[in-house]
């Protein structure tokens, strides 16, 4: 059963009715999800949830939604994978990946939109609705057919066509905005504002950001029932790293686990990095950026949380690295090559930025930590493109013996 | 009348314009600031502007050409 309150300004500490709603009237302040702890606590215990079904829905209890409602296409419980070989290459003896590329639509997105979608059909919504350049599309169109809502995404017009295919194919009702990235930014945000349509992002953002906390849990339970050390996490909007902690206090908070000790590290592209500049100039603000990185998927350059993902950093005492562009496709050969998991160029900055901690003892070898890896390789599939090198050969041996060392 | 959210951002060397005040002179828009901070490198105001369409989305083009960047007031809203 759902345990939520009320929404809470996340600014002045406001509270609102559970209504979609993602800004404070009064300060304009983003608004997040506040739940009844004693009532959880009283509720789950660690066999409850591991009696619960295979899917992130085995937490519904942490969710702002009933389990009932879920719009459950089997997201979440995705592997935690003992890296020994990456591990053994950057000096990590407890190296784990959690590999959230194999969500039903190729990403972690999934979590967050199968929330929203089971919100959107409590507020009797007909529409569901973003504006994305991949990974949340193919989430929110997925999500929409099953739940048998109408879904309309928006994208930037020059978006590559392989992106686009990955939502088409559920149905949805596509637009191409022609205009620059902050153009199509400011007019979604102008349609949120006049039209009855559950935009994922923007009017249901409380409810959506819940869903990436279920990442935290999970990689509790996975390590049996304990917070890691260190967690690796991109950074783009700066909430699925605030939501993993989140998750990670919340565990603490209803004594499913002892402590959360955990250093949360922060992980951007050079060419979108305004958190991690903040971080470098001790800055409790983020100055906004021009996005200009291959990590399509983390070119946030107005992250909606980056002031809180400062506070997490300074709360778990976590680094903030950035990445330079020519290693992300390095580090996804890298990942590819030594655990056997292909990963979008998210993940490549997460590895680099893996090596770079380890390089500097930030992590030290002996320590538990989880690298997130939470988009799938084959979308991404132009910027290791060049890689492609096959031996052509005769269809005889003598050529494939001339052609190939074996 | 129509009412807009947006957050302006403040680089270091316009901080110590008065563009809210030239936004509410030069255009039929009434401004109504939320929450601000304001620093030696760089400063944001949450306003919101109240007045006919036209006024608001010529006032923000003024506010834009001045250098100081427009954005709605929940950050980004493409994402990947």
């Amino acid at each position: 059963m759902t345990h939520i309150k009320c929404l809470t300004c996340r600014e002045c500490s406001r509270e609102f009715p559970i209504e979609p709603l993602n800004v404070c009237d009064f300060c304009f302040g983003p608004l997040e999800v506040t739940y009844d702890y004693d009532s959880i606590a009283r509720s789950v215990s660690r066999e409850s949830i591991e009696s619960g079904p295979l899917t992130m829905w085995r937490y519904d209890d942490f969710l702002p939604v009933e389990a009932e409602a879920a719009v459950d296409m089997g997201t979440g419980l995705t592997p935690l994978i003992r890296a020994k070989n990456l591990g053994r290459v950057l000096g990590l003896e407890n190296l784990y990946i959690k590999n959230d590329s194999v969500n039903p639509t190729f990403s972690f997105k999934d979590r967050p939109v199968s929330v929203t979608a089971a919100k959107a059909l409590e507020f009797e919504f007909d529409v569901l609705a973003c504006v994305s350049t991949g990974n949340l599309m193919g989430a929110v169109a997925a999500h929409g057919a099953k739940a048998g809502m109408k879904t309309i995404v928006f994208f930037p017009a020059d978006l590559e066509r392989g992106k686009i295919v990955g939502a088409a194919i559920y149905g949805p009702t596509l637009v191409a905005v022609d205009g620059t990235y902050d153009q199509v930014n400011r007019l979604c945000s102008e349609l949120s504002d006049n039209l009855r349509w559950a935009f994922v992002n923007i009017n249901m953002r409380p409810f959506y950001a819940e869903g990436s906390k279920t990442l935290g849990y999970e990689v509790a339970e996975q390590l049996g029932w304990r917070a890691p050390d260190h967690c690796v996490v991109p950074g783009a909007s700066g909430e699925l790293y605030t939501k993993i902690w989140k998750g990670l206090g919340e565990m603490v908070d209803v004594g499913l686990i002892d402590k959360a000790n955990t250093k949360m590290h922060l992980a951007q592209a050079e060419g979108c990095s305004p958190i991690v500049e903040a971080y470098r100039l001790g800055s409790k603000q983020v100055k906004p950026v021009r996005p200009n990185t291959i990590a399509k998927s983390l070119a946030i350059g107005n992250p909606a949380a980056g002031a809180y993902a400062l506070q997490t950093l300074q709360e778990s005492d976590g680094v903030a690295v950035s990445t330079p562009e020519d290693e992300i496709v390095e580090c996804i050969r890298l990942l590819a090559e030594t655990e056997g998991v292909f990963t979008e160029t998210a993940g490549g900055v997460v590895i680099s930025a893996l090596r770079k901690l380890a390089k500097s003892s930030a992590i030290k070898p002996d320590e538990v930590t989880v690298a997130f890896i939470t988009g799938n390789g084959l979308k991404t599939q132009e910027v290791v493109d060049r890689y492609v090198e096959p031996v052509f050969i005769d269809p005889t041996y003598e050529s494939f013996q001339k052609a190939v060392e074996v | 009348m129509a009412r807009k959210r947006v957050k302006f951002t403040f680089p270091q060397d316009l901080i110590t314009q008065a563009v809210i005040y030239y936004l509410g002179h030069k255009f039929k828009v009434v401004t109504n600031i939320r929450r601000a901070d304001v620093r030696e490198d760089m400063g944001w105001v949450v306003l919101e502007l109240e007045g006919e369409e036209d006024q608001i989305s010529q006032g923000l083009e003024w506010v834009n050409a001045t250098g100081v960047r427009v954005d709605p007031v929940a950050g980004d809203v493409v994402e990947g």
